[in-house]
């Protein structure tokens, strides 16, 4: 065992390469979980994405016993990298956006951008571990990739959890009431729906809550449309959705209470169940393209002075 | 924007304009129309008031 040990100590670079290739791929695999996002479900689709991970987490390793040769234009190789890592979040979005118009509740453009934005994203990652643990096993030896190497996966793994609607909004359950037409959500008016056939479905099938946010920051993000369609998209792949192409009344659908800044849902889930359609909303991840800060901005500008 | 594709109402001429007009018996012949057109058309159907229905178009 010291043998071998000892040749690893001896071998720094190889050493390096190989384990910062092993971690970076593993930290790709980690990443790659196929979630209640359902994508991507198929081997195929899983495939690509190992092999594009191998691909960085390779370079990530090799660069650096290069730059320890003092081989600086090693470093253009990760602009290759990061080249062929932008036409990855291409492809999803190309995908993504294609699958999206055969979708009952569509995903809707904010989604599919914040998900190709992901993985464009964690490539970066597995590059960057690849690299920490080379340099680590470069500066130290193979012990101390293994450190660099748990360091990493400990990031990852904060990375991967990011912020859900449960950061944001108290989420309750609401009845659903018709009133004639006038289809409410608790006290948030929805929509009108003609036909007495569709009332009944919706009286019977529809399960409706209300978004309380907690503060102003929650409020813009909750009336951003592309989070709300996240929201009903999500819902909707995990409950289930009571539709068919050419039932325009029976949509899952999202309304805001102007006063209040409270979102009203209706959804129309094929599983009635309680727990898990608010599991279900609580879970579903804050899209990059919806959370503002405004009163943070307007604190700088306005309230700055006066805290010093 | 949305766009009304047809109306459907019981009361003859308490309506007129651009959109195809149907005129219905009675109620239930309003709803059985509103249906059928909601079906082909694959538009939703709105009720304004009991004996007028609207048929809107919001995909384009």
């Amino acid at each position: 065992m010291s043998l071998t040990l000892g040749w690893l100590t001896e071998h720094k670079e190889l050493t390096g390469v190989v384990m910062g290739t092993a971690f970076g791929v593993t930290a790709r695999l980690l990443m790659l979980r196929s979630d209640y996002r359902q994508y991507p479900a198929y081997p195929h689709g899983k495939v690509i994405h190992i092999a594009l991970g191998i691909i960085a987490s390779a370079l990530g390793a090799v660069a650096v016993p290069a730059l320890y040769d003092k081989d600086y234009t090693a470093l253009t190789f990760l602009t290759l990298a990061a080249q062929q890592f932008r036409e990855v979040r291409n492809m999803e979005r190309g995908t993504l956006t294609a699958i999206d118009e055969l979708e009952l509740v569509p995903r809707g453009a904010a989604y599919i951008e914040g998900i190709s934005v992901v993985f464009e994203g964690r490539n970066y990652l597995s590059i960057f571990a690849a690299f920490l643990v080379s340099l680590a096993v470069m500066a130290t030896s193979w012990w101390g990739g293994l450190i660099a190497g748990a360091c990493c996966f400990a990031v990852v793994f904060r990375f991967m959890r990011g912020t859900t609607i449960a950061h944001i909004a108290h989420v309750e359950k609401a009845e659903v009431r018709l009133d004639g037409p006038d289809l409410y959500v608790g006290d948030v008016y929805i929509m009108n729906v003609g036909l007495d056939e569709n009332r009944e479905i919706i009286a019977n099938e529809g399960m409706g809550f209300i978004l309380t946010p907690k503060n102003d920051d929650a409020k813009v993000t909750l009336s951003n449309l592309g989070q709300r369609q996240a929201i009903l998209h999500d819902v909707s792949t995990r409950l289930g959705v009571l539709r068919d192409d050419g039932d325009p009344a029976l949509l899952p659908i999202g309304k805001l209470a102007l006063k209040s800044g409270k979102l009203g849902l209706l959804v129309l889930p094929r599983e009635k169940d309680q727990d898990k359609a608010y599991k279900a909303l609580t879970g579903v991840p804050l899209l990059e393209a919806a959370v503002r800060r405004p009163t943070k901005a307007n604190r700088k500008s306005t309230e700055g002075s006066a805290h010093g | 924007m949305a766009k009304i594709v047809g109306v459907v109402t019981t009361i003859q001429g308490s309506v007129a304009g651009g959109a195809p007009i149907f005129y219905a018996k009675e109620r239930d012949e309003l709803q059985r129309i509103a249906h059928l057109l909601e079906k082909i058309l694959d538009c939703a159907a709105h009720e304004m008031n009991e004996d007028l229905f609207i048929i809107v178009n919001r995909k384009s």
